[in-house]
């Protein structure tokens, strides 16, 4: 009795968000209770430290579909900056304080390149990404077919740098990279036109348009933006992995995607939000973790859970917009009768 | 001259004349580049060349882009493609096993066996887009993720070898020619019976040109829709067929890596419209030829063979931007201009 | 005289679109704190004056003053900026945004690089409550009902610039009585505060209920600007088809009622079929052997009661006989098998394949009867394309043109073909002469006749009443989304059913 009360107070589009952070904090006490070591604060910050390229990118992704649109060149992207950081860095020796920079700027320029074509060509916005990622991951390997490895002394020292934290625990540099990634993506989304704007446009674009919203800067944005974060995010992979390669995060798109997915966000649009998104990945980094941790558990079961929580979260959203669609009286009656009541 | 004007408007609308004259192209580039490469010869009973390798090594491509230029007609698209080559490949491996020069099962049974599976995923993905209304790029998404653990559990996570020569003839044997070209021919010519001997064909256009009008004209959407889908999964059936049987071996991590992309790519190279509705499948078998011929190109001049990726991006590009009426439009308003400036 | 300060005024403006005198010299006055109807048939000039008000179009010639000043909006955004505001039938609004953040997205107060949400959530209550609406501006807008929302649309269309000019575009299409009565509370009281609104609607009904004044327009033209309570229902719609009644009767001549065998049974008979929303529950019998047509005024419910007919939507009340056997879950396809054709309404949207050929938009009905594997030989279907090619004279220079090359009235003899070749026994025709020439229209009105010949059932949809008149045996007249009233035999002429049209005033 009490939780169909407390559903109804609830608006029905955080659900999936809500389920999503009550299945990481079940998921984690069962796996503590079960196997010895895992509730300890080390093995969640673990957790955060092998993530943090992903949750960066997801951040930007975020915004992409919350605007309705999609982009699956984030693997590429990372591979090519953590490359491009590795080549200027170890082969021209440029200083971190110049590369760093200009890989970021490199991130944006990509980003807003497809997201012209999308814009403004109206090419489908998975094709533009595609070439996006084919040609990142091209350029690659016209910089090198082979992994080159980075001895840069201040990558070094970042990628080893331990920031104590309580319980005898550490984080590395890159989880602080990615809070404040995280703490961006919220204040975007949340506390600026921007972020409206990106709301508005995936909610229903026509009618943006006609409010007099600027659609097509705010899509422009919106893959600048996550170029930007897959430029982020590949500048902490390197820092992670301390060497580029041509092969390196391959196939993490659609990871991504489907870690944005089950942290709440529709890929239909206009529904989403980055701590979600958060979420979404630890729970792909805590199934890793059980089956690490289990040892008796084989390897391939990470992508199949990964998959079948992505299609029970895609058929919840599409469960509740029908719900929403099919029996509009059920909404209708408590505004209704607010209105009533007050009248 | 009005009629040759007609005649060309016509050749070139669906975009097959440009594809034909890259190939053109890309052939005329290779007697300069490597010489031999129109060279035949026979050599016990087989025929050999550059020309036979590229027809060989693009047979699963080309059956891919069958599948592929179906679901992409019905305005769709598969992703999970090369997954399904990856379990179909799994399923024929465990099914032979691994004696030496021997099958656990009857061949026949083998083939069955895999085409039905590829076929059954298929089929998922087409109640999920037709029945369950999931946007394709999602819906396939699923099976994208989950696919390549569910062959890895299918082989145990092991890269399965196969020691049985009528296996192996179905990917690598030659009759004169490579046996897989015969698969090829086979499919397509199904494919053709399928489509243009039945409504089907006909069908499949109604719904993607305007699938209002279909409706208005008692054509069942969704039953058209699922069966491109399965379709699609047999086709990626038949391709992890030949490609396990070429290797002699099953990879669930790598079977069919990227082949997803491709296929797209060779249906757009195809003329067939991203968005839906007339396709092509000559068009399609001519795009998978053009990037398997661009493949061994690059191989042959000896350019690093991922370099192949800048390349089909900038093709992904160019060909996405000629199906764009934005950007046609756009240059058009700067083409006229150009001319009176230089009056 | 402040009573009837003007605030819009249009001075002789003219629009023309390649072919069609959208406008020709219409001046329109609006005042401010009235209600001011615009009425107008298809082709009326009706959506192109609203388009020019609002900026989505800019008039060839004429001025256009608001509050005395000259103006010329560029665009929907610029009119909003200058004070005229739009709201439309589909809310042009975020469903996925809050209340609040609808009314104010776009100018939210900034605070320390802050979005100020409290802000507006305070601000959007009060202009709510100046309405009389207490809602909870922070609950997301797609839970709240239709006409909820179309409040919160306006809310925001006249607090965006302080709007002097409201524009409600037919807003009352997707609502039941009650939300009607509680938008009208809305509008009486903008009234009061000076608003100018016009008001655009196809429900006769509710043009009577709150308008002030009414503007009629018919081809372009202005045919002039009425007091409500000084204009009779039957007048208003004479004015809006564009005839004076005194002429009609002259024109009506008696027709002979068909001489039925009374132990004939329908082809198709309905009960109370209807569905909320579209059209309300209705019965009707359809027999072989006639015309019979559908009449009533944009909005009246024709094509929805077609469309129930042929199975295209689904209806949530009544039954369907065919051949006297129950018929459920009637689909297009089952339609078809049963021998129902529909030429819808709309040919660009749900007629036509642009990108298929003449010969495959023929074949594509008759194909879809027989399945998927009975696959018609090629040859046969060049027979049939040509077949039909030449019966209907369709203009094309070979069966394998894309049917886009074509014109408009030939684009329409290839659906009417595609139907024809199924062999219905009753084919429904949605207005099948619309925005072609006169000559093609002739031939597909004698081509209903000669069908009739045949023996088959023939549902004929037009605006055009003289059309409808002239070819059909018996007439079901519609109103307002309802069945007024059937008309047979000497009573099929535009007099009684523009009377019927007119009606009473059932609406409250």
């Amino acid at each position: 009795m009490m939780l169909p009360g407390l559903l109804k107070r609830i608006d029905r589009k955080f659900l999936p968000l809500i389920v999503t952070i009550l299945m990481f904090v079940v998921a984690f006490a069962a796996a503590s209770l079960k196997y010895k070591g895992f509730g300890t604060p080390q093995v969640f910050y673990n957790m955060l430290i092998d993530n943090s390229f992903i949750i960066i990118s997801a951040v930007g992704v975020t915004f992409v579909l919350i605007s309705g649109y999609v982009d699956l060149s984030m693997g590429a992207m990372i591979a090519f900056i953590s490359m491009v950081s590795a080549a200027l860095t170890e082969k021209l020796g440029w200083s971190p304080l110049t590369t760093i920079p200009f890989v970021l700027l490199l991130g944006m320029v990509m980003g807003a390149g497809m997201g012209y074509m999308v814009t403004y060509y109206k090419v489908p916005p998975f094709i533009a990404t595609l070439a996006g990622m084919f040609l990142a991951r091209g350029a690659c390997f016209v910089i090198s077919t082979e992994a080159i490895n980075i001895n840069n002394p201040f990558y070094r020292s970042v990628a080893l740098y331990q920031i104590p934290m309580p319980g005898h625990a550490f984080i590395s540099i890159n989880v602080v990279i990615m809070v404040v990634m995280v703490l961006l993506g919220i204040y975007l989304g949340h506390y600026t036109r921007f972020g409206r704007n990106v709301y508005a446009v995936g909610g229903n674009e026509q009618s943006a348009l006609l409010m007099g919203l600027p659609v097509n800067r705010t899509k422009m944005l919106v893959y600048t933006f996550n170029g930007f974060c897959s430029a982020v995010a590949g500048v902490v992979y390197s820092f992670y992995m301390l060497s580029g390669y041509g092969l390196n995060a391959n196939g993490f798109e659609l990871d991504i995607i489907s870690s944005v997915v089950i942290g709440g966000t529709l890929l239909t649009g206009g529904v989403g939000y980055v701590v979600g998104t958060v979420f979404g990945v630890l729970i792909q980094g805590i199934i890793q973790n059980i089956i690490t941790f289990d040892g008796s558990l084989n390897s391939w079961w990470t992508r199949i859970v990964v998959g079948l929580l992505t299609l029970f979260f895609i058929v919840m959203q599409r469960a509740l917009s029908s719900i929403k669609t099919s029996s509009p009286a059920v909404n209708e009656t408590p505004p209704a009768n607010r209105s009533a009541e007050s009248t | 001259m009005l009629k040759v004007g007609v005649a060309w408007r016509k050749i070139s609308a669906n975009g097959i004349i440009y594809s034909t004259l890259a190939l053109l192209a890309l052939l005329a580039f290779n007697i300069f580049a490597s010489p031999g490469f129109f060279n035949l010869e026979m050599k016990e009973g087989h025929l050999y060349g550059s020309l036979i390798d590229i027809l060989r090594n693009g047979a699963p491509l080309m059956v891919l882009a069958v599948g592929m230029t179906l679901v992409i007609a019905t305005g769709g698209i598969d992703l999970s493609v090369g997954p399904v080559i990856a379990i179909s490949a799994a399923v024929a491996t465990s099914m032979i096993g691994k004696n030496m020069g021997a099958s656990n099962l009857p061949l026949p049974l083998v083939i069955l066996g895999a085409l039905a599976v590829a076929s059954l995923c298929g089929f998922w993905n087409g109640i999920l887009v037709s029945r369950i209304g999931i946007a394709p790029i999602v819906a396939t998404l699923i099976l994208y993720v989950a696919g390549r653990g569910i062959a890895q559990m299918i082989t145990d996570g092991q890269i399965v070898r196969v020691f049985y020569d009528p296996y192996y003839f179905i990917g690598g044997g030659y009759l004169l020619i490579p046996f897989s070209l015969f698969v090829v021919a086979g499919v397509y010519l199904a494919a053709w019976l399928f489509t243009r001997r039945t409504a089907f064909g006909m069908f499949l256009e109604s719904v993607g040109v305007n699938p209002n009008a279909a409706r208005f004209s008692g054509i069942s959407e969704k039953n058209i829709k699922l069966v491109a889908y399965t379709i699609s999964g047999l086709c990626a059936g038949v391709a992890g067929i030949l490609i396990s049987s070429n290797l002699k071996s099953a990879d669930g991590n790598n079977a069919g890596l990227w082949y997803e992309l491709d296929a797209i790519l060779s249906v757009a190279l195809g003329g067939t419209p991203l968005t839906g509705g007339r396709f092509s499948l000559p068009g399609s078998f001519l795009g998978a030829l053009i990037i398997q011929t661009l493949t061994t190109t690059i191989y042959s001049v000896g350019v690093p063979p991922q370099v192949v990726m800048l390349v089909k991006a900038i093709v992904v590009i160019l060909v996405s931007l000629l199906q764009s009426n934005n950007f046609r439009q756009s240059i058009a308003a700067r083409f006229p201009s150009r001319k009176g400036a230089a009056r | 005289m402040s009573e009837s300060r003007s605030i819009l005024e249009t001075r002789a403006i003219s629009k023309t679109f390649p072919g069609v005198n959208a406008l020709s010299g219409v001046n329109f006055t609006l005042n401010a704190g009235e209600i001011h109807a615009v009425m107008g048939e298809n082709g009326a000039g009706k959506s192109t004056l609203i388009k020019v008000l609002t900026g989505a179009e800019q008039p060839d010639s004429g001025e256009m003053l608001l509050a005395g000043k000259r103006i010329q909006p560029k665009s929907p955004h610029h009119a909003q900026e200058l004070g005229i505001s739009t709201v439309y039938q589909e809310v042009n609004l975020c469903p996925n945004l809050s209340v609040a953040e609808n009314m104010f997205i776009g100018r939210e107060t900034i605070k320390f690089g802050f979005i100020n949400a409290k802000a507006s959530v305070i601000r959007a209550r009060e202009i709510l409550q100046r309405m009389n609406i207490s809602i909870d501006v922070t609950r997301q807008l797609d839970s709240y009902s239709v006409s909820i929302q179309q409040m919160v649309a306006i809310a925001r269309a006249i607090s965006v610039s302080q709007a002097q000019v409201l524009i409600l575009d037919e807003p009352t299409s997707s609502l039941d009585r009650i939300e009607v009565q509680k938008l009208f509370e809305v509008m009486r009281q903008l009234k009061a505060h000076g608003q100018g609104i016009i008001f655009i609607t196809h429900f006769i009904d509710q043009v009577y209920e709150i308008s002030d004044r009414i503007t009629v327009l018919h081809h372009g033209e202005l045919v002039g600007t009425y007091t409500t309570a000084d204009l009779s229902r039957i007048s208003l719609v004479t004015k809006m088809i564009g005839k004076e009644l005194t002429d009609l009767e002259n024109l009506s001549k008696a027709k002979e009622a068909i001489q039925r065998d009374p132990a004939e049974q329908p082809f198709m008979q309905v009960e109370q079929l209807g569905r909320k929303g579209s059209i309300q529950p209705f019965n009707l019998d359809i027999y072989k052997g006639e015309v019979l047509g559908f009449a009533g005024l944009l909005g009246s419910g024709r094509s929805e009661a077609a469309s129930l007919l042929f199975g295209i939507d689904s209806p949530d009340s009544g039954s369907i006989r065919i051949d006297q056997k129950e018929v459920k879950h009637l689909s297009p396809l089952k339609a078809i098998l049963h021998g129902i054709s529909l030429c819808p309404e709309n040919r660009k949207t749900d007629g036509i394949f642009q990108e298929l050929t003449v010969r495959e938009n023929i074949i594509v009905g008759l194909q879809s009867s027989l399945g998927w594997f009975k696959f018609i030989p090629l040859k046969q279907q060049y027979e049939i394309a040509e077949k039909y090619i030449k019966l209907l004279r369709i203009s094309t220079p070979s069966p394998d043109q894309l049917i886009r090359n074509l014109s408009g009235g030939n684009q329409q003899k290839v659906i009417l073909a595609r139907w024809l070749a199924t062999d219905p026994r009753l084919l429904i025709l949605d207005e099948p002469t619309r925005g072609i020439d006169i000559g093609t229209k002739t031939e597909i009105q004698k081509m209903l006749l000669d069908l009739v010949e045949e023996d088959k059932a023939v549902v004929f949809i037009s605006s055009e009443l003289e059309e409808v008149v002239r070819c059909s045996s018996r007439v079901m007249v519609l109103r307002d989304q309802q069945k007024v009233g059937e008309l047979a035999g000497k009573h099929v002429n535009e007099a009684e059913i523009m009377q019927t049209i007119a009606g009473g005033a059932e609406y409250a």
